[in-house]
């Protein structure tokens, strides 16, 4: 068990090195000039140069990654060009929007789409089953910006019962905040429900197709129980994997979702430092990002033995 | 469906404590497409940087108006010598900065000396350009000296790269402005929302409003219903596909003025076979601006014929220069030697007045042989390799600066264009302060650019504001990239 621990953190750690390679190289060839685009068209190339020199620009590519991965080492990011404060500060502010919007929207995600998997394959090839199913068919097949915008209609145009959009941070109350991450959270997690449902449900039907669930049967235990003590628990490895995989892409990939509720997130501030080439911040997100996807994963990883008792021994 | 509404209301109603609307209303909260970077308008060119702090958190010596007309500002009178270098500045006294320290003439020097130092990385370096001292007569007096006359340089100090900052704070202007307006700046939730506070202790005439946001909708899906819903009450610039939508609101106002952003389809003139004074008039002869307009703009624009904005003083309407003429133009293509036309490119920054423009330009050029190849760049790339590598056919940009035409005089400037005849007026017109004689050298230039094609000229970009029908004094036109909260106040 430790050893396999260790492997898993190992190649975590790996995978970060590796990552920070490629992810400053990457940034580091693509085409722009930071200093110039902060200028604009009507400056000078003397202020341009200048301002290329402020910002430690003009030092080798190699010099600029370890002063950069030496930094983070001790939780220094740099310094946004544009913005000119803490990399670490900014992210921090943007975190404490994406990181709760991500959670919101994978425990509904869990707690809409897991019960679905459920009920729909107790049901399996009945009437419930195939419209719960179709159901979760549109869900994954509706785009979530879509769905955002009704949702925007109904609940803050029409009702008014929330904000259309905006954040007005944490500061104003708990409350406040909530409200404002609400109708994003659901355009979230309905979609990443709907998935989650089609696993769940396709996971138990193979569990409920194996030998030891008909002997359970046979030997008289009642069919809920068979299917949530001896099925769910088995069928659970692969929902684990699709909510890590979920939780990575919800805390990433909300750009789109963020945009349409102009919230101060994540995705938007790499959305907006790529287009100003504020490759520190680009770099350093990505980094966070790659970093959480790492830990996630690792967690999933270690939480497979506490499911499946057999994985405990194992390697 | 009624039954649902009032239920849910109603049930809401506990909820919601926010929609409680106060008798005299002070507070404004402003949508705009775009975050600053940072808060210092003398280090950087994003617009979004003066759309929040010019002339509510900054000053200048002088200031820009509504109509784009010179005014006082922090300098309530100046004399200028005979021959046009020595500028002698009286400024208001009693004047504090937001931290309580005084503004003075020290704080006039300290800062045009610091737009024009050595370490400056003001984007608009060359406004100081001509400067050659600024002294400190008392503390209520300032005088500068210009190494050669500079005609506009009462607009020039005008401009948002040229407020005055202390040299206490000036540093931490970028997280923290501190000026002399009547606005403080109060906090910034990056990403999110900047607020703006009154200053009790402004010199000048008290603002209404107490408290400005401005909040950051990135797309225009967002703007309409938090427009709709009141959430934001005001948005000064609005993408044109959002109007159709907003205008049927009641409750809302949406105003079309001008920018100073002349849209233009730049050549590359040194490039064959752009080099060729009858290869640009069949360029210009083939695009029919209307088209673009309403293509692009969804109608909102005003066609140009030269690089001069309609909203200034001295505008001359050149768009019959080369009207919309297809057979012209292919006979302009045969006076040039390619009846069969050529090949070309089309570079285009991700804007939608140029990505939607460039494919009507791609298909109207078709109907005269020229084969267009679109290709779309990042802006960062247009900057890269359109700007500072010239490495480019054709491309669609506007420029937004105010009074810009000089810019086809500057050496090295991406439309390599060099016209002797040209850089005289201009090299003329910046020596010259007599504003009849300005405005008859600036219809001269503008003349030149509509006859000689340095550039297509396609449309002025329209400024579309959209506020709540009951605010009042907020600015229709942008003769400069603001948003003047000075005047702004509710109406009851």
């Amino acid at each position: 068990m430790t050893a396999y621990i260790l492997k898993r953190v190992a190649i975590g750690i790996v995978t970060l090195v590796f990552a920070s390679i490629v992810i400053f190289a990457v940034l580091e060839v693509m085409p722009g000039d930071p200093a110039r685009l902060m200028l604009g068209i009507n400056a000078s190339a003397d202020s341009v140069e200048t301002l290329r020199r402020q910002m430690g620009l003009d030092q080798p590519l190699i010099v600029r990654y370890l002063h950069w991965a030496g930094g983070m080492l001790t939780g220094d990011f740099g310094k946004s060009f544009t913005y000119s404060s803490p990399v670490r500060d900014l992210i921090i502010e943007r975190g404490v929007v994406s990181l709760p919007l991500a959670l919101i929207a994978l425990f509904l995600s869990a707690v809409i789409g897991i019960p679905i998997g459920v009920f729909s394959a107790s049901r399996r090839g009945k009437a419930a089953d195939t419209a719960v199913m179709g159901v979760a068919q549109l869900g994954v097949a509706i785009p979530n910006f879509w769905f955002a915008l009704l949702l925007i209609y109904v609940f803050a145009v029409w009702l008014r019962l929330v904000p259309a959009g905006g954040f007005p941070g944490w500061s104003t109350g708990i409350w406040a905040g909530l409200k404002g991450l609400i109708l994003p959270a659901v355009a979230l997690a309905l979609p990443q429900a709907a998935i989650l449902a089609r696993v769940t449900r396709s996971a138990l039907l193979e569990v409920l197709g194996e030998d030891y669930i008909r002997t359970a049967r046979a030997k008289g235990l009642p069919r809920r129980r068979v299917l949530l003590h001896h099925a769910l628990r088995n069928g659970m490895i692969p929902v684990m994997t699709i909510l890590g995989l979920q939780f990575a892409f919800l805390l990433a990939g909300t750009i789109i979702i963020e945009n349409v509720f102009y919230l101060p997130g994540l995705g938007r501030l790499v959305y907006q430092a790529i287009t100003q080439r504020d490759l520190i911040v680009v770099e350093g997100i990505i980094m966070v990002l790659v970093a959480s996807v790492v830990f996630i994963n690792l967690l999933v990883d270690l939480s497979y033995p506490l499911v499946d008792p057999r994985l405990r021994h194992a390697r | 469906m009624k039954f649902w509404k009032t239920a849910l209301t109603a049930a809401a109603f506990v909820l919601a404590t926010s929609g409680a609307v106060l008798a005299a209303r002070t507070d404004l909260t402003l949508g705009m497409v775009l975050e600053p970077p940072h808060l210092d308008p003398t280090a950087g060119a994003a617009a979004a940087i003066d759309e929040v702090v010019y002339a509510n958190v900054f000053e200048g010596l002088t200031r820009i108006g509504s109509k784009g007309e010179v005014l006082p500002d922090l300098a309530e009178s100046w004399t200028v010598s005979e021959d046009g270098t020595v500028y002698t500045f009286k400024l208001h006294s009693g004047v504090k900065f937001h931290d309580g320290t005084d503004f003075d003439a020290s704080d006039v020097k300290f800062s045009l000396d610091r737009a024009r130092g050595a370490e400056s990385v003001n984007a608009q370096k060359a406004l100081f350009a001509h400067i050659k001292d600024v002294a400190v007569v008392d503390p209520t007096t300032v005088k500068v000296t210009l190494d050669e006359p500079q005609g506009d340089f009462l607009y020039d100090m005008g401009w948002g790269d040229a407020v005055m900052v202390a040299p206490e704070s000036a540093a931490g202007n970028k997280e923290k402005p501190i000026g002399t307006g009547p606005f403080k700046f109060d906090h910034w939730a990056k990403g999110s929302e900047i607020t703006l506070v009154k200053n009790p202790d402004y010199w000048g005439k008290p603002v209404a409003l107490d408290k400005a946001v401005f909040r950051v909708v990135p797309d225009a899906a967002a703007a309409v219903p938090a427009l709709l819903s009141g959430d934001i009450q005001a948005f000064p610039n609005v993408p044109p596909e959002a109007v159709a939508q907003l205008k049927s609101d009641p409750n809302l106002k949406v105003v079309i003025g001008t920018t100073e952003g002349e849209t233009i389809m730049s050549i590359n003139n040194k490039k064959p076979p752009f080099d060729k004074l009858a290869v640009r008039q069949a360029l210009a002869s083939a695009i029919n601006r209307k088209a673009i307009i309403d293509g692009a703009q969804d109608g909102y624009g005003t066609p140009i014929g030269s690089h001069f904005s309609p909203a200034d003083a001295g505008y001359i309407d050149l768009t019959g220069v080369y009207p919309y003429d297809v057979a012209k133009a292919k006979e302009y293509l045969k006076e040039a030697g390619l009846p069969d036309g050529f090949k070309a490119t089309l570079k285009l920054p991700p804007t939608p007045y140029a990505r939607n423009g460039g494919q009507i330009i791609q298909s109207e050029l078709k109907e005269i042989g020229v084969d267009v190849q679109i290709i779309p760049v990042e802006w960062a790339d247009w900057l890269k390799q359109v700007f500072t590598d010239k490495d480019f056919d054709l491309t669609i940009i506007s420029h937004t600066e105010p009074a810009d035409i000089g810019i086809y005089s500057r050496p090295g400037y991406y439309f390599q264009y060099d016209n002797p005849k040209f850089n005289d007026v201009i090299k003329e017109l910046s020596r010259t302060a007599d504003q009849s004689k300005r405005l008859e050298l600036l219809g001269e230039a503008q003349k030149i650019l509509a006859h000689d094609v340095p550039a297509v000229y396609l449309f002025e970009l329209p400024k579309i504001g959209v506020w709540d029908a009951k605010l009042e004094g907020m600015w229709a036109n942008s003769p400069i990239q603001a948003n003047d909260l000075t005047q702004v106040k509710w109406s009851d």
